[in-house]
């Protein structure tokens, strides 16, 4: 276990920096005249480009500005967005938004995937698994930014059942339906991994030892198989993530959340390349410390799994 | 399966024929391959379905309802909503096949060369697919795409392509790496290297035929989901852009007049669905015809 995670945060040290080595490549490739573009379209004094060119390292070559990039995501400081303000302030006031977001969609989809899907597995084959197997199919095949407009004008607009747009201080019921919506993104992979795992298990000698004991069907089920089912599932949290951000981009964008997404989609759109390469080096940071944490709990969770 | 170097052939040629047995009795399939047929037929020849021109658009139509062959409407610049939808297909299919292809060659040349040759090129190119697989894909795709798509005259097809091409080529390559390594291991493949055969021969002539068809599987797999993603970068400004028809860009324009017209985000968001729903339930479809344990 020990030689694992230490392998493991090595591991996710090398991706840590190739990823940002690329994010920063692809902006350092991006700009044609950085001191224009902060200036906007106001002519540029001789005094003034020196000054920007000796603040922002912009003599330093490629490397030297990767390692001032580096530096600066290292000690939390992101540097300014194009409309100058500090990144991390645009950060910090965005990121509760979205983490509430993200944690009503997850657990609105854990609840969902691990009934339905544990209903299914046990009764394989009747009309209710195959009804869930075909809702599941709609929604993998539902992109989100056909969901999450679609879910609004019906919900919000139409029927009137939601509010269509949510504040910074949205009710948990003003949030209900994009969280309903940034569920239905990972809800279909969760449900179909659920079930799988409770078809397999139910198959096992552990299941035929409990029920041979002459324990409950309900109790076989919902302690024995469930808990050994789960353990896959877990596994897909740390892959959801990535899903969930770019759901959570969408949703922010349609239903005018103000949270990290939305932050991240109007940088994109005011072409802003500082804020949007802040932002995607802090998600890509969250995105491999999960996944580390999840690849550690599902070797604690499951002693059978043994890693050299 | 007993394989002789002699049957080679006959086993690929088998384990197809098998597939295809599956696949004939398969109604989802059926159903998938029409629609697929239609959205093709769409792409290449948008003109069979309506006359009207895409790019003709009068602002006094503005939000108008069906008339004539505008049978979806009018949108908010007063386009005809059905022909721009219809013409959108192209662009959508295009991306779709290409990303899927160029994801497909890099993934089976990663693949087959991390399985065949094993040791340290597998591990640093195992590495590399790690690395790949730790940047969040929609993520990368909005910093690569937004930076190939940079200029006025782009209208971003290339750039999407590429972008998604570029990053979605790590699970075809796991996929081919894992069958690799069981090819390799097979008896056809040592007789074929005592007979005096030469890595390129063994890899192109024995190994690749017997492992690449798991990786067809995931490619039709992900073309449906390439498709969907390009409609998402567009949706944010990353991807098609100008005077490019895409979906995800009739979306992303309809959207904020949708209380007074819904009809204009409605159809390409019905025909964007469909088009992914039909490639996912193909890909399904063939994924249980090639691998019935999957089931």
């Amino acid at each position: 276990m020990f030689r694992y995670v230490v392998r493991r945060l090595l591991q996710m040290i090398l991706t840590f920096f190739g990823a940002t080595f690329v994010v920063f490549a692809l902006m350092f490739a991006n700009q044609d005249d950085p001191v224009q573009a902060l200036a906007g379209e106001k002519p540029v004094s001789d005094s003034l480009r020196a000054q920007l060119t000796e603040r922002y390292h912009l003599d330093e070559g490629f490397l030297g500005q990767y390692w001032y990039y580096m530096q600066g995501l290292l000690t939390g400081d992101l540097g300014r967005s194009l409309t100058g303000r500090e990144i991390s302030t645009v950060l910090s006031e965005a990121w509760p938004v979205t983490l509430r977001l993200s944690l009503m969609a997850i657990v609105i989809a854990a609840v969902i995937a691990i009934v339905a899907g544990v209903y299914s597995g046990i009764r394989r084959g009747s009309l209710f698994d195959n009804g869930v197997l075909a809702v599941t199919l709609l929604l993998l095949a539902m992109p989100i930014v056909v969901l999450a407009p679609t879910a609004q004008l019906v919900f919000g607009m139409e029927l009137g059942w939601f509010p269509a747009t949510a504040s910074r201080n949205a009710s948990f019921y003003a949030m209900l339906l994009p969280a309903i919506v940034l569920a239905t993104t990972v809800v279909a992979t969760e449900l179909r991994v659920t079930r799988t795992s409770v078809v397999e298990n139910l198959r096992s000698d552990y299941v035929r030892t409990a029920r041979a004991k002459g324990l409950t069907p309900r109790r076989v089920t919902w302690v024995h198989v469930l808990r050994n089912s789960l353990i896959p599932v877990i596994t897909l949290i740390g892959v959801d993530l990535g899903t969930l951000m770019s759901g959570a981009l969408i949703t922010e964008e349609v239903f005018n959340i103000p949270g990290v997404g939305l932050k991240l989609a109007q940088g994109i759109r005011n072409e802003d390349g500082p804020m949007v390469v802040g932002f995607v080096s802090i998600l890509v940071i969250i995105f491999l410390f999960v996944n580390l944490l999840v690849d550690l709990l599902y070797a604690a969770l499951d002693p059978r799994i043994r890693y050299e | 399966m007993n394989e002789t170097p002699g049957s080679v052939v006959n086993v690929t040629r088998s384990l197809a024929g098998d597939a295809w047995s599956d696949l004939r009795r398969n109604k989802i399939f059926w159903g998938a391959a029409v629609l697929v047929v239609v959205v093709l037929t769409m792409a290449a020849v948008p003109s069979l379905f309506t006359s009207a021109d895409p790019a003709s658009c009068t602002l006094g139509n503005q939000h108008k309802g069906p008339s004539g062959g505008a049978i979806f409407g009018y949108d908010f610049q007063g386009c005809d909503v059905f022909a721009r939808t219809v013409h959108g297909t192209r662009n959508s299919i295009q991306v779709g096949i290409l990303s899927t292809l160029l994801a497909g060659i890099l993934g089976i040349a990663f693949g087959l060369t991390a399985g065949y040759f094993g040791g340290a090129v597998d591990a640093v190119l195992s590495r590399l697919t790690d690395i790949w697989l730790g940047v969040p894909f929609l993520l990368g795709a909005i910093v690569l795409s937004g930076r190939l798509s940079a200029g006025e005259k782009n209208d971003g097809v290339m750039a999407v392509t590429l972008t998604l091409g570029v990053l979605t080529w790590t699970s075809s390559a796991r996929v081919m790496r894992s069958s690799v390594i069981t090819a390799k291991s097979q008896d056809y493949v040592a007789a074929a290297r005592m007979l005096g055969a030469g890595p390129a021969r063994l890899m192109f002539r024995h190994i690749l035929p017997n492992s690449i068809a798991s990786v067809i599987v995931v490619l039709t797999l992900l073309l449906g989901a390439n498709i969907a993603t390009e409609a998402t970068l567009s949706y944010l400004g990353v991807g098609l852009k100008g005077g490019a028809l895409s979906w995800g860009l009739q979306i992303a324009d309809a959207q904020s007049y949708a209380r007074i017209a819904a009809a204009p985000l409605i159809w390409p968001s019905a025909f964007l669905a469909a088009t992914v729903l039909a490639f996912i339930m193909l890909g399904d479809a063939i994924r249980d015809a090639f691998d019935p344990k999957l089931r």
